[in-house]
């Protein structure tokens, strides 16, 4: 009989959560810390290298949104990144757009991209879900491969900065990293508040017990096709902003390494963290940025690397400082 | 006769690779009624709730539900209709905190779909006052700030019951809602389903007989995917059938 299974009945330690305010507080101080660093940065490091690690956090936040947030684990992001990053960069080029609208239209194209292919791959679940990412962004490269425009193995390159709204011109370094930074600040910003809105606490609903969510009447999978247009979208602006300052666009973007590479970056800064995703980006580009004199001895210590993380803190770097701190970050 | 029946299956059919899991079944559910589904191990009673709120696809029958039919629907939108299961295993989200539980289903039924992603939350705490209501009607008010994870068994059944009433709903299919519960806590549940069944429609499956006999105005017996048996506790406890299934051919 049910009944005779004994439990509960000692009262437990009410683990209270803390007010919700004061999360919010840190996290908004977190911000500010945030904003700070991005304006003083460049007078102490190298902009462009920070201009990678901003393009790349932009990137893993995206995705962190879709992975962390939404429960759906996509193994072919680079298609958006990278289909972006091509139609920004021949925007740019070819049509002769001025930066923003360059962006604007790789930043488009992601979330037309993300709308077809997503809504293929969210009717099914788990690994098979993952597959379908996998093999429709593995289309993605064979059409970049192929097709005229995109430039084959030598991809779009020589793309102008151009001027911002015509007036600011980007070819400064420092004016292209303030560029950079603000769109990453409100990429950023974009997200937070996605997380933190009504259509985000059903998303959280839906990633932690489905069948409930769908027992209280949500159809699951509008949502999950919503967040993953939103992710497609911002992975595609983090993808056509590092167009317009690499001026290249090239199949290295597109490639299923970078979809892996993004993963890898979520996991080691904290999957279902706000900022774990920097961190991890922030990580991995500086681990190719300054270990690039061990040539193809990267790949074998990021694996290290990523072995460590998953052995040792498997939330990652933030998701540990928070349990520590027993706040979300 | 006058009945007045909410719910109705005819020949409803469910077949797993040539197994019959649930087979022809009829039933009716009268509104404003408790009605139990009983019967032995794998009679078919959780496939038949999944039918039911359409978590599966009969292979063959209709359901028929306020006198429209809804087999070809999805189980989103049964729920929708005020239909709304809950399930065995106590179905929590386990990381957001017991207001936040109650809240995600307010959300649902007052604001419908939320694709609001742009508004900030803030726009959620006008259902507070509500979702506290509903989490002190099932006696979890001192834990409204806890996690449901952090929640004993009991309390996370009860915290699913308090879930699934902010959705107001018409019909409750409760799913062995006394499933490895204290006594302590089957009676504190009983008496919530008998409060919350007062003013609405409830079909549950349970083992508990004596439960069963307490709370149930109906009882269907299930055996092998069929109906073997209907009629008040009395009626059916007393069907050497019933008693032939539970105890067990050759033991009679």
């Amino acid at each position: 009989m049910a009944d005779t299974a004994a439990l509960d009945a000692a009262p437990i330690a009410a683990a209270v959560v803390p007010e919700n305010r004061d999360d919010k507080a840190l996290q908004r101080k977190i911000f500010i810390g945030l904003a700070l660093l991005l304006m003083v940065a460049p007078l102490v490091l190298y902009p462009v290298y920070l201009m990678k690690v901003l393009c790349f956090a932009l990137f893993a936040l995206a995705f962190n949104l879709l992975l962390g947030y939404g429960g759906l684990l996509s193994f072919g992001h680079a298609a958006y990144f990278g289909m972006a990053s091509y139609l920004s960069a021949y925007g740019a080029k070819v049509w002769g757009l001025s930066p923003e609208l360059a962006i604007l239209v790789g930043t488009a194209t992601a979330a037309l991209l993300g709308l077809v292919f997503g809504s293929l791959a969210i009717r099914r679940q788990g690994i098979y879900f993952s597959m379908i990412t996998l093999a429709l962004a593995q289309m993605a490269f064979f059409f970049a491969l192929q097709a005229k425009f995109t430039g084959g193995e030598d991809g779009i390159q020589a793309v102008p900065r151009g001027a911002l709204f015509g007036v600011i011109r980007l070819d400064d370094d420092r004016a292209m990293y303030g560029l950079v930074a603000v769109v990453f600040f409100l990429g950023m910003l974009t997200i937070y508040r996605i997380i933190h809105s009504p259509f985000g606490q059903v998303l959280k609903a839906i990633r932690d017990n489905e069948s409930r969510a769908v027992s209280l009447g949500y159809r699951v999978n509008q949502y999950k096709l919503a967040v993953f247009v939103l992710s497609a979208t911002l992975a595609g602006l983090a993808g056509a902003t590092k167009a317009i300052v690499f001026q290249l666009a090239s199949l290295t973007d597109v490639h299923w390494s970078m979809s892996g590479e993004v993963v890898l970056m979520t996991l080691v800064g904290g999957m279902g963290t706000v900022f774990g995703p920097i961190v991890g980006a922030l990580v991995i580009v500086t681990m190719e940025t300054y270990l690039a004199q061990f040539g193809a001895w990267v790949t074998v210590i990021q694996g290290c690397v990523f072995v460590l993380c998953v052995l040792l803190f498997r939330e990652g770097v933030v998701g540990l400082i928070a349990r520590r701190l027993r706040k979300p970050l | 006769m006058g009945r007045d029946v909410i719910l109705a299956t005819q020949g409803l059919t469910m077949e797993f690779k040539g197994f019959r899991a649930v087979n022809n079944v009829a039933l009716e559910v009268e509104r404003g009624t408790i009605h139990a589904l009983i019967g032995p191990n794998g009679a078919g009673k959780t496939t038949c709730f999944n039918l039911l709120t359409k978590f599966l696809q009969p292979t063959a029958g209709t359901i028929r539900y306020k006198d429209r039919d809804i087999t070809g629907l999805k189980p989103a939108d049964v729920a929708r209709l005020g239909l709304v299961r809950s399930f065995q295993i106590s179905a929590v989200f386990p990381h957001f905190t017991v207001m936040e539980n109650v809240r995600i289903a307010l959300q649902r039924r007052r604001h419908g779909d939320s694709f609001d992603f742009w508004r900030a939350e803030k726009a959620l705490r006008v259902l507070d006052a509500e979702a506290l209501e509903l989490v002190e009607a099932v006696g979890l008010s001192e834990f409204a700030r806890t996690l449901a994870v952090e929640l004993s068994y009991g309390r996370k059944r009860a915290l699913e019951i308090a879930t699934t009433l902010a959705l107001d709903p018409e019909m409750l299919l409760l799913d062995e809602p006394m499933a490895g519960m204290g006594h302590e806590d089957v009676d504190r549940t009983a008496e919530l389903i008998r409060r919350v069944g007062k003013e609405r429609t409830i079909l549950m499956v349970e083992h508990n007989l004596s439960v069963v006999a307490s709370l149930s105005d109906r009882i269907t017996v299930l055996a092998r995917g069929q109906v073997l048996a209907e009629g008040d506790y009395a009626t059916v406890s007393k069907d050497p059938r019933v008693v032939e299934a539970y105890i067990g051919a050759g033991h009679a």
